[in-house]
């Protein structure tokens, strides 16, 4: 029969939690930074198969502006 | 065999020797870390450009990281010299708490972790600047330099220097003239601090093969090149002061700070060793903690600077 535990979990308890919480710090920090990224792109807005005028005329003032 | 027999079983290496999770961070140099932490955090902070707190933030953590890994490495490759000086024979690898394998293995993944993390956080060149610093630190001062010549420490300086700069890089994208001063600051700063600690503890260095100055050309050798890099330190240390992120508060903290430095080089210079055994190297351990002091209080008042300069205070004195 195995045991689920073992005097080796007992023993390497603390690394393992350790382990687990710079993990879980590194989550954090990758999702943070993906929140302060995507805020700090302002209003995003893109074509999503609806009429929108507004980046129609965005476009053109682009064109306009490249002499196009 | 009975499950008490398998289970009684102590697994091979795994005894009293186990490494623990603060084994694996002295790794990593922690006390190292703190001045990379500190330089590198002035570097971003100085910087004409604003970054966001939290992007600063992670950006030091990987940039420590990153020189963590380098340190790592380092006691990976040195574990044969660490041994034989007392200073460092305690350290993970030497002591047999940590495999050299492991210690490999821990640098070359935080390497790699921390230089994608800092080009993801800030900017690609400042991931691709920390990626330097590390192969700088571990192939080219560590494998190569540190048990060949004894500029050593004026070498091996250099990777130490790097992080103010990776700091402002993470911030500003580029190079200018400040980073490459705050990197000559810490640059020069280095073996004059280094070659203080040298001349108290030489008999560790001798002992391990490595050709310190003090081993190599001598202690009296060791106290002239002392002055003489304390001198030249002066310059672009002052010299920071006359740039857009100098302010009086470093300008007064610098004058005073390389005027104490100088004296301290000289009165170390003018010693004889009979002089400095006479009184347990009063003058040498003096000056090695004045080093400590120095670095940091000039880089604290670049901080200083900075936040007057945010609060408005300096451009209300007519100072830019």
């Amino acid at each position: 029969m195995i045991r689920a535990e073992h005097e080796l979990h007992k023993r390497r308890r603390g690394r393992n939690f350790g382990v687990g919480a710079l993990l879980l710090g590194f989550a954090a920090i990758v999702f943070g930074l993906s929140v302060v990224k995507i805020t700090n792109l302002g209003p995003t807005e893109g074509f999503d198969h609806v009429a929108r005028p507004q980046l129609e005329m965005r476009a053109a003032d682009q064109d306009a502006g490249n002499g196009g | 065999m009975s499950d008490a027999s398998l289970h009684s079983t102590p697994i091979s290496g795994a005894a009293a020797g186990e490494p623990e999770l603060r084994d694996y961070f002295a790794l990593l140099k922690p006390r190292v870390m703190t001045l990379v932490v500190f330089t590198a955090l002035v570097g971003l902070v100085v910087a004409p450009v604003p970054v966001h707190p939290f992007v600063a933030a992670v950006s030091i953590l990987f940039i420590a990281v990153g020189g963590g890994a380098a340190g790592a490495l380092n006691m990976w490759w040195d574990a044969d010299i660490d041994a034989k000086m007392r200073r460092t024979a305690r350290r993970p690898v030497p002591s047999g708490r940590v495999s050299p394998g492991e210690a490999l293995g821990l640098g070359l993944a935080l390497s790699g972790i921390s230089v994608v993390m800092l080009g993801l956080a800030s900017n690609i060149a400042a991931g691709l600047f920390l990626a330097f610093t590390i192969f700088f630190y571990a192939v080219i001062y560590t494998m190569w330099l540190k048990r060949w010549t004894p500029q050593n420490i004026v070498i091996g300086g250099a990777a130490g220097a790097f992080p103010p700069a990776v700091g402002w890089v993470a911030a500003t994208g580029g190079l200018s003239l400040e980073p490459i001063l705050l990197f000559l600051t810490v640059f020069l700063w280095t073996p004059p601090h280094f070659w203080a600690l040298a001349l108290f503890v030489k008999s560790d260095y001798a002992d391990a093969g490595v050709p310190m100055l003090t081993v190599t050309h001598g202690p009296d050798s060791t106290r002239r090149h002392i002055i003489a890099y304390a001198l030249i330190l002066a310059v672009p240390a002052l010299a920071i002061a006359a740039t857009p992120i100098g302010g009086p508060v470093y300008l007064v903290s610098s004058l005073a700070l390389n005027a104490a430095f100088i004296r301290g080089a000289w009165i170390v210079s003018r010693r004889s060793t009979a002089d400095a055994e006479a009184d347990h190297f009063a003058a040498e351990k003096g000056l090695f903690k004045l080093s400590l002091y120095y670095l940091f209080l000039q880089f604290g008042a670049l901080l200083i600077d900075a936040s007057l300069r945010s609060a408005g205070v300096l451009p209300a004195w007519g100072w830019l």
